[in-house]
Parts: C-alpha cells; sequence; structure tokens
C-alpha cells in the first residue's frame, strides 16, 4: 500500500517535470521562459541602454562605477536634445510626411486590393504577378529618374516626393499592403456584395458600403506599418527631401552638426557627449513607441486577422 | 437577348474591376516602368546634370566594367552584402521561426513578449541604428572580456571562426530584424491543426518528431516568404553599404548618375540572384 503511494507520487513527480509527452513538462517550461528572457533581453538592451545613458551627466558617463543607474536624473540631455531637434517643428513636419503619404497608401492600397480580390478581367493575373515582382525590385534602380522627373517638376523638398507615388500605389512597399487587402478580400463571403448587387447597388457603392466596413483588420494593420515605415524611412527621404524639410530621422542623422551650430565648441559646458545624442535618439522614437504601446494589440495580432498568410 | 445581356454584365464588370485597379497601372508606368527603363538607359551613358537639364553622352558598358575593373571598394562591398545575405538571412529566419515557437506555447506573459520581439520593427530606422552602433549598443557587453572569442578563434579553422564571430559581434542587430517574421511564422502556427498533433502522439511521435513531421511542413510556405522578405528588407536598409555607396556616386563630380545607375543594376542582379539561390534551396528540401 505505502509502496503503492510512493510509485504514484513519483509518478505524479515525473508527469510534473519533465511532462506527458506535450510540452509542459517543469524542465522544457523552465526552458522556454530562460529562452524567452534571455532572448528578450537581447532585445531590450538596446532600448535600455538608450533610455538609462540618456540620464547621465557627464560625471556619471565618465564614472565606470555608475553602469545601470545615474546617480541623479539628469534631464539637462534632453533640454538639449530638445533644441537641438528643433522639436515641435520636427515633430510636425515628421507627423505630416509620414501621416499623409501613410493614409494614401492605406485608401489605395485597399481599392487596388480589391479590383485584384473581386474582379475577373483580361490581364488581371499578369498585372498581379506584375505587381508582386515590383516588390523586390529596390528603389535605387527607381530613384534616379523619380529625382530627375520631381526635378523637373520643382517637387524636390515637399513631402509630395512621398505623396504621389503613394497616391498610384507604389509607395513603400505598396505591394505588401495591396497583397495584404487581397487576401483579406478574397476570404470575405461574396453573400452580402452578391446581395446588395441584386438589391441594385454599383460597384463602388458595395466597395464602400460593403467592403470598407468589414476591411477593419486589414485597413488599421496597413496603416500602421505604412506610417512606421514611412517614419523611418530616411534613404529615399534624404534624397527627395534635402535640407528643406527637416524630419526627425534627418535631423538625427546631423546632429553633430547642428549641435555645434547651436552650442559653438569651446563655449563652457558646450561639449557634446554621447548622453546627448542618445537622448536625441530616444526623442525621434518616443512618438512611434507611445504610438505602438498605445495600439500594440493591433500591432501584434492584426496580421493573423488581416490574413497575410493566406489559407 | 437574354445571353447579350449577361454578356454585357460580364463586360461591366471587367471594366470596373479595371477602373478599380487602374491607379496601380498608372502608377506602375509612371513611377516603376518608366524609372525603370529611364535608368537602364542611364547606365549605358555619361550623365552629366547641368542648371538647364540633363546631358548625357553614350558611352557604352564603359560604366559596367568601371565597376569590375576599376573601382576600388565596390567588388569588396558586393562580397560583404553575399556573405550577409549567406550568414545573416537563415539566422534571422530560423530565430524568427524559434521565438515563434517559442510564443506559441501555453505561458504566461504572452503578449508582454510578443511586445518585447516585436519593438525593433517600430523603432528601427537607419540614423536610430547608427546611432546605437555608435554606442556600442548593439554587441552583447562582455562577451569579448571572457575571452569568448578568443577560444573559438583558436579552436575552430578560420573558415568557420571567422562567420562565427561575425555573427556574434552583431547578434542584437541580426535579431533585431527578425520581428515581421515572427509574426509572420506565430500566424502560421495558429493554422496548424490540433488534431494533428493529438494524431501525432497517439502514434507516439515526441515533441520534436511532431515539430519536424507537422509543424515544419505546415510552415515550409512561409519559410520562403520570410527568406524573400528578409533578403528585400536587409537589402534596401538605409545602412547597407552598397545603398549608400549609389547614393555617393549620384553626387560625385566623378561618376555621377550614370555610374550609379549602373551600380543599382548590378546590385538588382545580385539581388535576384540570391533570391534565386534561396529558393532554390528551400523548394529542393521538400523532396
Amino acid at each position: 500500500m505505502a509502496s503503492w503511494n510512493y510509485r504514484r507520487a513519483a509518478d505524479k513527480a515525473r508527469k510534473w517535470v519533465l511532462g506527458t509527452g506535450e510540452n509542459d513538462g517543469l524542465i522544457f517550461k523552465t526552458g522556454v521562459y530562460l529562452l524567452l528572457v534571455g532572448i528578450g533581453f537581447i532585445y531590450l538592451y538596446p532600448v535600455l541602454f538608450m533610455l538609462v545613458n540618456s540620464f547621465m551627466s557627464l560625471d556619471d558617463l565618465v564614472n565606470s562605477m555608475v553602469k545601470w543607474i545615474p546617480t541623479d536624473l539628469y534631464v539637462d540631455n534632453y533640454v538639449r536634445a530638445w533644441k537641438v531637434l528643433n522639436y515641435p517643428t520636427a515633430f510636425l513636419e515628421t507627423v505630416w510626411a509620414a501621416g499623409a503619404p501613410a493614409v494614401l497608401q492605406t485608401v489605395v492600397c485597399g481599392i487596388i486590393g480589391y479590383g485584384f480580390a473581386r474582379f475577373e478581367f483580361r490581364g488581371r493575373s499578369v498585372l498581379f504577378v506584375l505587381m508582386l515582382a515590383t516588390f523586390i525590385v529596390p528603389p535605387q534602380i527607381t530613384m534616379m529618374p523619380t529625382y530627375l522627373m520631381f526635378k523637373e517638376y520643382g517637387l524636390l523638398g515637399s513631402t509630395k516626393t512621398f505623396i504621389y507615388p503613394a497616391l498610384l500605389g507604389q509607395g513603400l512597399k505598396s505591394a505588401l499592403f495591396i497583397l495584404i487587402y487581397y487576401q483579406f478580400f478574397r476570404r470575405m463571403p461574396t453573400a452580402l456584395e452578391e446581395a446588395a448587387q441584386i438589391d441594385g447597388a454599383g460597384y463602388f457603392g458595395i466597395f464602400a458600403r460593403i467592403a470598407v466596413p468589414m476591411a477593419g483588420p486589414a485597413i488599421i494593420i496597413v496603416f500602421l506599418f505604412s506610417f512606421v515605415w514611412y517614419w523611418n524611412e530616411t534613404y529615399l527621404a534624404g534624397l527627395y527631401f534635402g535640407n528643406e524639410l527637416a524630419i526627425l530621422p534627418l535631423k538625427l542623422q546631423q546632429f553633430v552638426d547642428s549641435y555645434n551650430q547651436l552650442y559653438p565648441p569651446g563655449s563652457p559646458g558646450s561639449q557634446l557627449n554621447e548622453a546627448i545624442k542618445l537622448a536625441g535618439t530616444l526623442l525621434t522614437i518616443v512618438p512611434l513607441l507611445v504610438l505602438y504601446f498605445l495600439l500594440q494589440r493591433w500591432f501584434v495580432e492584426g496580421i493573423d486577422r488581416s490574413g497575410i498568410t493566406g489559407e | 437577348m437574354r445571353r447579350a445581356f449577361r454578356m454585357t454584365n460580364r463586360r461591366r464588370k471587367a471594366l470596373f474591376g479595371f477602373a478599380f485597379v487602374s491607379p496601380w497601372i498608372a502608377g506602375f508606368l509612371l513611377f516603376t516602368m518608366y524609372p525603370m527603363a529611364y535608368s537602364a538607359f542611364l547606365s549605358f551613358q555619361d550623365v552629366k546634370i547641368t542648371p538647364t537639364g540633363v546631358k548625357t553622352h553614350f558611352v557604352g558598358w564603359d560604366n559596367y566594367k568601371y565597376a569590375f575593373f576599376n573601382d576600388p571598394t565596390l567588388l569588396a562591398k558586393f562580397l560583404a552584402y553575399l556573405r550577409e545575405m549567406a550568414l545573416n538571412v537563415p539566422v534571422i529566419v530560423v530565430f524568427a521561426l524559434i521565438i515563434a515557437l517559442l510564443i506559441n506555447q501555453k505561458i504566461r506573459f504572452r503578449g508582454a513578449f510578443r511586445t518585447v520581439f516585436f519593438l525593433p520593427v517600430i523603432i528601427t530606422s537607419g540614423p536610430v541604428i547608427n546611432e546605437l552602433l555608435g554606442q556600442g549598443a548593439t554587441t552583447i557587453p562582455n562577451i569579448e572580456q571572457y575571452g569568448m572569442f578568443a577560444m573559438i578563434e583558436d579552436t575552430l579553422s578560420p573558415a568557420i571562426a571567422d562567420p562565427v564571430l561575425y555573427l556574434f559581434r552583431q547578434i542584437i542587430l541580426v535579431l533585431w530584424f527578425s520581428g515581421v517574421q515572427i509574426l509572420v511564422f506565430l500566424a502560421g502556427l495558429q493554422k496548424v491543426d490540433r488534431a494533428l498533433y493529438e494524431a501525432a502522439r497517439i502514434d507516439g511521435a515526441s515533441a520534436w518528431e511532431s515539430f519536424w513531421k507537422v509543424t515544419l511542413p505546415v510552415l515550409k510556405p512561409l519559410v520562403l516568404v520570410n527568406v524573400i522578405y528578409t533578403v528585400v528588407y536587409l537589402s534596401t536598409f538605409a545602412l547597407n553599404e552598397v545603398i549608400v555607396t549609389i547614393r555617393n556616386n549620384m553626387f560625385s563630380t566623378f561618376t555621377g548618375f550614370g555610374y550609379a545607375t549602373a551600380i543599382a543594376w548590378l546590385y538588382f542582379l545580385l539581388i535576384c540572384v540570391v533570391l534565386i539561390i534561396w529558393t532554390a534551396l528551400i523548394g529542393r528540401q521538400k523532396n
């Protein structure tokens, strides 16, 4: 009797530690959590590094004893970075430069994706394959003629250089967004649209009144990704905007120069240090971080719902 | 009568389909087709941008010859690019797969982990990465102090040790590029039928076996999707040496637009080759 009890307890313990053949044993679980926390730390490390170091005074930076916790919250770095970036102006310009093309891309890619998903017409599959193929064409191929074109029409230095391609479904990663909409509309049941058609609604009406309201998850994911990618785009922005449009990431790129203009070298306490640069870096990404933490549910769940992986 | 009506109806629908897609067709011609053709043309020209307009002078294959025989750094940059495509791409995709499998377990704080792993997608831009690189925030601290690097260098032959060290030195950067790929895998994992695992377990398959026999076949198409995405993303990322070179040459008084377009076309070919090789490798494993 006692040995039977003992054996049952041992068996229970074994199951608890090793699991029942599924992935639920203690050892397995511990391993999973250790890995997740470890990899998570690697992901977070640069952000933590940035956050901690941006609050360090010069004394803390030099002091090798201070590694993770600054002796006090030194805000002066942020005050300077704020001025160097000319933050309020640059912030508004960035919101406009990223927001306008993102909105257009969200609308236009939706229309195009719907056209590919719901209509049969001659050449549709050829156009669709061409559309997918544009994804792998690097912008470096098209940017020089486009640059010359924009130059000829005097569009350089304005957000129109981003707006016009987005308006015609050729914005940043447009092919991906059209594909997301395409997959989404393909999966949508056709019954409602057919019913509306019998009631005499036109195709544009059906799209606007029935398809769009149902496409919520796809619309949100496309807008968020589009906004974030436009915000972070610096290569084309640097080329098309030049110095006339000072968006935040570009201001960050010129941080050292701007800093030296604002605080000429040699004047007391003017020396630029890493903490100030990191404060500037953090300031340029804070709007995106706020957006992300407010809407992260949509970022990370939207991909499942938008059906990008197909069926 | 009835048949004629049906035909027009179908035609009408096709016409509307065309109308929906037409913005893309216009954009494709204006912002993709025309620029591609024009840049192919420019790559055979010596281009001077003057205040009165663009002046071109036909030079044949000179720009391409210059790239291969005279440019002192370009070939090295292409080789570095190929090495990056050979090493970073599998690491990114495999890591994305591992992380997706880990988060897909029934674990606590799943949402929090997802948030963390997806964070880099939000904040990864050229200048930000540049600052972090400059401050040394992208390598794991102390990893070199413990003599691990020296140990690897001593025990392995250079052919193996170099890539390993290369990966370790920029492990954070490599991992930071795997956000979207994790989501794609996660979405795929959600679609695996639970009953299949059940059946595999009854047949006596271990978790390890059911991963290879059940999970991976479902994810296979997504592996290809992720590889393509990774290659394209890395190839056009603002810090990529080749694309920086292209822009520098655009405004160089010595080389200019003609040479820059030639490099861009070579680069495009290189990207295509990389994609073809990866696609072939993944496709072959199927058999």
